[in-house]
């Protein structure tokens, strides 16, 4: 039963077409893209053991080798146990460091904490003597994993529970409906705060309160859209050859669905973000061992003078929401027939039409 | 009308109920025993030691506590006394201080009442000229200035600005512009006439309520000029033209009254963002509004405090919601109550 791919795919290419129309949009995509390769390579990026060791006679490859322990195939040898590398390197033939040779978590007993921005330290030290810029990749890392994990969360439980209410409407679509218009009272940003702070800190169950308090906006979407979609023809010639619910709706009316849920999952990520970092700049949530964008920030608020504690995060936050939020627009206009048509006749940017970007705690 | 609103407050109600439901589950199986907290220190600081010959007395103690806290009963029935006393007006006692909940809500309101409502009305004073010049000339210089600022503005986490604001506007290393905490001047006195009162307050208010407004008026004036621009191009607003109105009129008359129906419905959602966003701006400008105390009291583990908020949130949430519905059928005639959805 493929006999719609043809069209969806002509469909997606036309999408696609206009989308790379939208500048704002290409270059936020590619910035992403940098984001995400700057979090995969944060370990080789900032690392407080070099990449390359010759000593006493011997080579090691400490960071690949860290890897190696991490997934249980490898273990250190004696003697690099308990080793401090900085030590060790001294009487090294050799030694080949990350271009940033701290880790976001090691306290550098050299340099003193709160220093400001120079050549041993790019952006300056924080008040244990950490390493920003390595704590602002290891931030890019967390960040970027929240944002991913907690929008599929969302988009999961929103598809769900809008394609069942959309599908069958009656007292299905009556009970998801009651129960969004719940979700949609309580003050997420204050419920959040709660839990964070009285169960222990975890970065996991922020990634689940704000996956299981922000997916009203897509079911609402998916809802709308299967109801929608669900009268068509297509469906109902789908339905009279036999197929059951959960293949018409998964191969019939959900790819039909799904575009406006992709701009919703991209202001998602924007929004998830924005609230990770609300907590850590708060305090609240994520441990104290864990650095993020929003834990940085928040120890500039009681040091008023380490102005690079405020500036670096905070505009990593804003470049990370900000090109969410433009790929989020860019799609939204790529998918607006209206929208779509001037675009591509003029070739140029349209004004963006905003709906729903990532507004912060709503 | 009347049945409509009363079916929609009936509906509230089960909502908030609900939700109360939820609020009210968190705190109570959140780890932590209340009474545990409240011998450890937590309630009126002072008698922390507890030497072991009186530890027998402390273990009675607490059981009694833990009665009087009518924490030994099941939760449906610890629900149930719960509700009972908030809507006889009864919010509990603070686990902190043993003072009534209501009288340290009440003493913080008025502030975070103050600065929404300012921060509100800024709002709209700044968003619809923006949003109406925004649409009126598309495209030129203003427009595209005012299009890319708005974006700018609503990505800018508040949080980060309020920081910067304190590390470089107030005091600090910098400039000494704005003070840095609370509504009140060290030298402040009671017999400074109202003017100078007021001129103080103001000016110990301008970075929070900047902080607090322009993300929204960003994000309302680009939600005034989608919907500006959608009105210009309906055949109405040709006739309008053709019939030889003023540009005037026809601006803000024919398209502006139109297009005001989604600013309409923002109004009732800003309203649920408020009590998250005072939580943030009053932490980082120490004002002693409602935000700051519920961020004090979720560290404090106050339950019954952050209770309170937790529903007072919620209800304002709520309000907003009915809020917006009624006034878009107030400025939409096209929508009956009858035929919305409930």
């Amino acid at each position: 039963m493929s006999a719609r791919a043809p069209q969806s795919q002509r469909y997606g290419a036309r999408v696609w077409r206009t989308f790379r129309h939208t500048q704002r949009a290409i270059v936020s995509l590619y910035i992403v893209g940098v984001l995400a390769v700057l979090a995969l390579s944060a370990d080789f990026i900032a690392n407080d053991k070099p990449h390359y060791l010759s000593v006493r006679g011997e080579s090691y490859f400490p960071v690949l080798l860290e890897y190696g322990v991490g997934l249980g195939v490898r273990s250190w040898p004696a003697e690099l146990r308990n080793v401090d590398f900085y030590e060790l390197a001294r009487e090294a033939d050799t030694a080949i460091w990350p271009p940033i040779p701290y880790s976001s978590t090691r306290v550098d007993i050299r340099s003193q904490p709160f220093k400001a921005p120079s050549s041993a330290h790019w952006l300056g030290t924080d008040h244990l003597g950490r390493d920003i810029a390595a704590g602002m990749l290891h931030g890019t890392r967390v960040s970027l994993t929240i944002g991913l994990v907690v929008v599929l969360i969302q988009a999961t439980i929103g598809i769900a529970l809008g394609a069942l209410a959309g599908f069958y409407g009656g007292w299905i679509d009556l009970v998801i409906s009651r129960f969004i218009e719940i979700m949609l009272g309580i003050p997420t940003f204050f419920l959040l705060l709660t839990v964070a702070a009285v169960f222990p800190p975890s970065i996991y169950l922020i990634m689940i309160i704000l996956g299981l308090t922000g997916w009203t906006g897509i079911a609402r979407y998916v809802r709308s859209e299967f109801l929608r979609v669900r009268a068509l023809d297509f469906v109902e010639a789908a339905r009279s050859l036999g197929g059951s619910d959960l293949r018409v709706m998964g191969r019939h009316v959900l790819p039909n669905s799904l575009a406006p849920v992709l701009v919703s999952m991209s202001f998602g990520v924007a929004s998830a973000i924005l609230s990770e970092s609300a907590l850590s700049f708060l305090g609240i949530g994520v441990p104290a061992h864990i650095v993020t964008w929003g834990s940085i920030l928040s120890a500039a608020r009681t040091n008023t003078f380490a102005w690079w504690l405020a500036v670096f995060p905070g505009a990593a936050i804003f470049l990370t929401v900000t090109v969410y939020n433009l790929i989020g627009d860019g799609l939204r206009d790529a998918l607006d027939p209206k929208t779509a048509l001037a675009l591509e006749a003029r070739g140029t940017e349209a004004a963006p039409v905003l709906q729903t970007p990532a507004v912060e705690t709503a | 009308m009347l049945s409509y609103l009363v079916q929609r407050i009936v509906l509230l109600a089960a909502t908030f109920l609900a939700i109360t439901v939820i609020g009210f589950t968190i705190t109570r199986l959140a780890p932590g025993d209340p009474v545990e907290l409240y011998f450890s220190g937590g309630l009126a600081g002072g008698d922390t030691g507890v030497s072991t010959d009186r530890l027998k007395n402390v273990e009675r103690a607490k059981e009694a506590l833990r009665k009087q806290l009518g924490l030994d009963r099941p939760l449906y029935v610890q629900y149930g006394i719960w509700l009972g006393d908030i809507l006889t007006g009864d919010l509990g006692t603070s686990f902190k201080d043993g003072r009534p909940v209501w009288d340290k809500i009440l003493e913080r309101l008025p502030l975070t009442i103050t600065l929404n409502a300012m921060s509100i009305l800024l709002t709209f004073a700044i968003a619809i000229p923006l949003g109406i010049l925004s649409a009126v000339r598309t495209g030129s210089l203003a427009d595209q200035v005012t299009t890319v600022g708005a974006f700018m503005l609503y990505s800018l986490p508040s949080f980060w600005v309020g920081t910067l604001i304190i590390i470089f506007l107030c005091g600090g290393d910098y400039f000494a512009w704005f003070p840095s905490a609370g509504v009140r001047s060290i030298d402040f006195d009671p017999s400074w006439p109202w003017y100078q009162r007021l001129g103080d307050y103001l000016h110990h208010l301008a970075a929070p309520l900047f902080v607090t407004t322009y993300g929204t008026f960003a994000y309302l004036s680009r939600v005034l000029r989608a919907s500006m621009l959608e009105v210009k191009s309906q055949d109405y607003i040709r006739t309008a033209r053709a019939k030889g109105l003023p540009e005037r009129t026809v601006i803000l008359k024919h398209v502006l009254r139109n297009s005001i129906i989604p600013i309409v419905t923002n109004i009732g959602l800003l309203l649920p963002a408020l009590i998250g966003g005072s939580v943030i701006i009053e932490t980082i400008f120490s004002l002693p509004g409602l935000g700051y105390l519920g961020y004090e009291s979720i560290l404090q583990r106050d339950y019954p405090t952050v209770l309170a908020i937790f529903s007072a949130g919620s209800a304002l949430a709520l309000i907003g919601i009915l809020i917006s519905d009624l006034l878009l059928v107030a400025v939409d005639p096209r929508i009956s109550f009858a035929s919305r959805p409930a």
